[in-house]
């Protein structure tokens, strides 16, 4: 067993575990933070995107060790005061989900696409740095325009980088 | 919100949960105690079981117990079933192997389930599932479908000789035959349907847990149709009587057909939980989703379309192999048979069809529906052949389609399906309009500028839905009813509960269901919830597919609101002291006609359970109605999708540049709803054409059993859509709704091929379209130029 600590959405999580334990793993099964997905094996799909120290992973493909005194941030952390993120807004606003098993991902990653390339995404850059997420219900055509809204709407609230 | 109404594109309810991570799928039901289950697969397509020796794997740590074949045969657990009997055209039933959830001497495909491991945690199953020693007997496999049949090959189920299912016909072969001879042109053609694997993106899963207080089993299960699900583990495989097995499926992370069906894992799921009474959890990984979900199409066909002089349609003759895969999944036996064959009069007004079916098995996973289920490949069949037929006449694909098209309604087509109503020249117009038809020269010749090769694709598609009229279903051999149920329970304080068999796994139904309720009762939105998917809160259902829930699901609770209008008349007329018959109902408020005495929903509900305004033996109390709605006839949506697409032959990349969809699915609830659902048919289409595809080795191996081998369509691969509509209302639906969650897969595929065979100049070119296909596909238009 090795001992892991970090913070997940601000809180202090420590648990001892079996040195394999993936960090997505040890979000729903230690911490029941069940919101980040699994839908593959191979970091194809990228419905486990969280944000680690403030930068998407895929927390399929990470061992919850090597997180180890880091920032976690997930989708349940996502939510300030009441509300919503930008982001998350923005994909219900343009109904860009359907079944909802992708959207956490989807939403975690889209939020780190803004926050490396900045807020002004044309189409074809936002498909492009989605390409990384699958979404099987949607044919991205509704994820696209809410990327573009919660793109423009973080760059108009202060509160994305400051949750980070 | 407010008060809804229908044709709002109100946003939806249940997103919150979803967006902020709070969605509860299987995978995320966690029961004390919980023991997990690794299932042990086959690695060969087909072998026999000499022997399996568990004794290593349950000395393994944290293991709890290991179960066989044999264990489900001493514990009486009956085989997997096929609900729907298909008879040949000589009048012998199909040919139905067992199908048992637990290997019984033989392995059937890569992935049959030969053991469960159930240990302390997953890792643990795993490592000990990895210590049973199987000691098999490879056999040969039958893997092509095109020749599963000849003599020689090895036979997958022993009741079936030559692994022929079934050789099923539809059609008058006389009258067909007689049209072909008559014909001034025959446009024929062969091609493949190619195998598709469903992947929603949440795997399947299920936890079974025992109650022997009250020897009760529940299972959470990934299911679009949970009653159903709880019907055939109760009835068939026996595992507890169905008030004794709770089933629930709660949020579901997509289906798209593959959780229709009862499979194995579910099935030992609950029967273990009861056998070691401890829960017991398994959840699906990607490649075992690839291995073991019911897979969809796979059919290759040869079509032959008749064609008079005048550029009419006379005749049309198909036939088809179907690969079912390696045994009968719950629904196999009617997709590539009235799911398919009904439907191929298309948009067209045809004469004479006949079409035969040989459904045959093959050491692969089970292939059953998949979003369409049978009339995407109907559609690839019509649409292809019309298109082909119109540029051997030398004639514009879409007036071709136009001399053709059915017009006056009802029309009875010759393979069982009597359209109801439609307008296939107004979506046809509004498509091209919205397409530019008439500029795609221009754009063409662009294109060719730059060295590419563009086109243009029409596909003119139908669909029969709302599944479906039981006496209907009844005579193609389905073994349940078509109908819906609803109750919708009013509280007292004025709230409402709205009890559905249909689920949702993506479609909407918390939002769009509470909208008719909104707007039929004129209360919020915000108080109104619509409870699914658990056998205990809803009384029965069939479930969510083939694009009936909107149809069906909608217009049982419809009649259910019909019901509380009539009592709730009463509670008004009680409580103001008028008769029911001048109680008039409006805006939510019940007013005594002609005065201004009136009082609103909220108050009646509650008069009608405090009950002391009217006396018991005159009006019960309570506010609470159930229905069950079956319909009278199927409905039939309809449009026409155009993609323009362009072509660059050094490369054999194709980029959509245009998508147009015009649909009629009648009437409307949540227009924004039902264009996501366009958008996602759309796509999972374009996969099947451009980009998936499963492929199994001469061996059996499935090469294709993951994300870095099957190509799921990515947001880079798609264009945004132009979706519009037209309506015209479905008569023998209550709300006029047709239906529209496969519009999108169906419609596609013929359009994309339609373009890149436009594009092409050739007809040579197979689904999936990949740049290698379409390079070489290319490189011989080029070289066709050039000669």
């Amino acid at each position: 067993m090795v001992h892991v600590s970090m913070a997940v959405n601000g809180r202090a999580a420590s648990a001892d575990v079996d040195p394999r334990t993936l960090l997505v793993q040890f979000l729903r099964e230690n911490l029941r933070l069940t919101g980040t997905h699994v839908g593959c094996d191979t970091s194809q799909c990228g419905a486990c995107v969280v944000h680690v120290d403030g930068h998407a992973i895929k927390s399929c493909t990470v061992l919850a060790a090597t997180c180890d005194g880091a920032q976690v941030r997930t989708i349940e952390g996502l939510a300030a005061n009441g509300k919503l993120h930008p982001m998350q807004q923005a994909f219900q606003d343009n109904h860009g989900l359907q079944c909802g098993f992708c959207t956490p991902g989807m939403i975690m990653a889209a939020i780190d696409l803004v926050n490396r390339e900045g807020p002004n995404l044309d189409e074809p850059a936002i498909r492009h740095g989605l390409e990384g997420n699958i979404c099987r219900c949607t044919g991205y055509h509704n994820i696209v325009k809410a990327v573009a809204q919660g793109a423009r709407d973080m760059s108009a609230s202060a509160t994305p980088k400051a949750a980070e | 919100m407010g008060v809804t109404a229908i044709g709002d594109s109100v946003k939806r309810t249940e997103d919150i949960r979803f967006i902020t991570g709070k969605g509860h799928y299987v995978d995320d039901v966690n029961r004390p105690g919980q023991a997990y289950a690794y299932f042990l697969r086959s690695p060969h397509a087909h072998a026999t079981i000499n022997k399996i020796d568990t004794s290593t794997a349950l000395k393994s740590p944290g293991v709890v117990a290991v179960f066989t074949g044999d264990d489900i045969a001493a514990g009486k657990v009956g085989g997997l079933i096929c609900g729907v009997m298909i008879f040949s055209k000589d009048g012998s039933p199909m040919k139905a192997g067992a199908h048992p959830a637990l290997a019984q001497g033989k392995v059937r495909y890569v992935g049959d389930h030969v053991a469960v491991v159930i240990a302390d945690t997953y890792a643990l199953a795993r490592e000990a599932g990895e210590k049973i020693e199987v000691d098999y007997s490879e056999l040969p496999a039958v893997v092509d479908l095109k020749t599963a049949s000849n003599p020689g090959q090895p036979a997958v189920h022993d009741v079936a000789p030559n692994n022929s299912v079934y050789n099923w016909h539809l059609g008058d072969k006389a009258s067909t035959d007689a049209a072909f001879a008559a014909a001034k042109h025959v446009t024929k053609i062969d091609f493949v349907n190619n195998r598709l694997i469903p992947n929603p993106m949440e795997p399947r899963a299920a936890v079974g847990e025992y109650d022997s207080g009250t020897d009760t089993i529940t299972l959470y299960t990934t299911s679009q149709n949970p009653h159903v699900a709880r019907l055939v583990l109760a009835a068939f495989i026996g595992l507890a009587p169905e008030n004794k097995l709770r089933v629930i499926a709660p949020d579901v992370g997509g289906g798209f057909g593959s959780k229709i069906f009862i499979y194995a894992e579910e099935t030992v799921c609950a029967w273990v939980a009861k056998k070691i009474d401890r829960p017991v959890k398994w959840t699906s990984d990607r490649t075992e989703a690839f291995l073991s979900d019911a897979h969809g199409r796979d059919h290759v066909t040869h079509a032959e379309l008749a064609v008079d002089a005048s550029g009419k349609i006379t005749g049309m003759r198909v036939h088809t192999i179907a690969n079912l895969g390696a045994y009968l999944s719950t629904f196999a036996s009617l997709v590539p048979t009235y799911l398919y064959a009904a439907l191929l009069s298309g948009q067209y007004a045809i004469p004479s069809i006949y079409c035969e079916v040989d459904a045959v098995y093959t050491n692969t996973a089970p292939v059953d529906a998949y979003r369409g289920a049978g009339r995407p490949e109907a559609t690839f069949v019509v649409e292809r052949l019309v298109e082909v037929a119109a540029r051997e006449a030398g004639a514009d694909p879409a007036e071709f389609r136009r001399k053709n098209f059915v017009t006056s309604f009802p029309h009875q087509t010759p393979v069982i399906m009597a359209y109801d109503v439609g307008d296939y020249n107004a979506a046809l117009d509004k498509a091209l309009t919205l397409a530019d038809y008439k500029g795609v020269g221009a754009r063409k010749a662009a294109s060719a500028a730059k060295g590419k090769l563009r086109g243009i694709g029409l596909s003119a598609y139908i669909e029969a839905c709302g599944l479906g009229p039981s006496r209907a279903i009844a005579s193609m051999g389905g073994g349940v009813g078509g109908w819906e149920s609803a109750e919708v329970r009013v509280n007292p304080t004025g709230s409402v509960e709205v009890m559905t068999g249909s689920h949702s796994h993506g479609q909407g139904h918390e939002t769009t269901f509470a909208q008719l309720v909104s707007s039929r009762l004129g209360i919020p939105i915000e108080s109104i919830t619509v409870v699914h998917g658990d056998t205990d809160k809803v009384q029965f259902g069939m479930g969510t597919y083939g694009s009936r829930s909107g149809a069906v699901g909608m217009a049982a609770i419809s009649k259910a609101l019909d019901k509380i209008e009539v009592k709730a008349k009463k509670v008004a007329g009680h409580v103001l002291e008028a008769s029911e018959g001048d109680i008039e109902f409006k805006d939510g408020k019940f007013t005594v006609k002609g005065t201004d005495k009136s009082i609103d929903f909220g108050s009646v509900a509650l008069s009608a359970y405090v009950a002391h305004k009217f006396d018991g033996q005159e009006l019960e109390p309570g506010l609470k109605e159930g229905a069950f709605w079956d319909p009278t006839n199927f409905t039939f949506p309809a449009g026409v999708h155009i993609c323009e697409l362009e072509i660059d032959p050094e490369t054999g990349i194709v980029t959509i540049e245009r998508w147009t969809a015009v649909d009629d699915f009648g009437k409307q609830i949540n227009p924004m709803v039902v264009e996501g659902q366009v958008h996602g048919g759309i796509a999972q289409g374009v996969g099947q054409a451009l980009l998936e595809g499963a492929h199994y080795d001469s061996d059996g191996q499935l090469l294709t059993a993951s994300y870095m081998d099957y190509c799921m369509p990515r947001a880079d691969n798609l264009p945004s859509f132009k979706v519009d509509s037209i309506e015209t209302l479905c008569p023998s639906n209550p709300l006029g709704i047709k239906g529209c969650g496969e519009a999108g897969a169906i419609a596609s595929p013929p359009a994309i091929i339609n373009a890149l065979t436009d594009a092409l100049g050739h007809e040579d070119v197979a689904m999936p379209a990949t740049p290698q296909v379409v390079w070489r596909a290319a490189q011989k238009a080029v070289k066709r130029a050039a000669e």
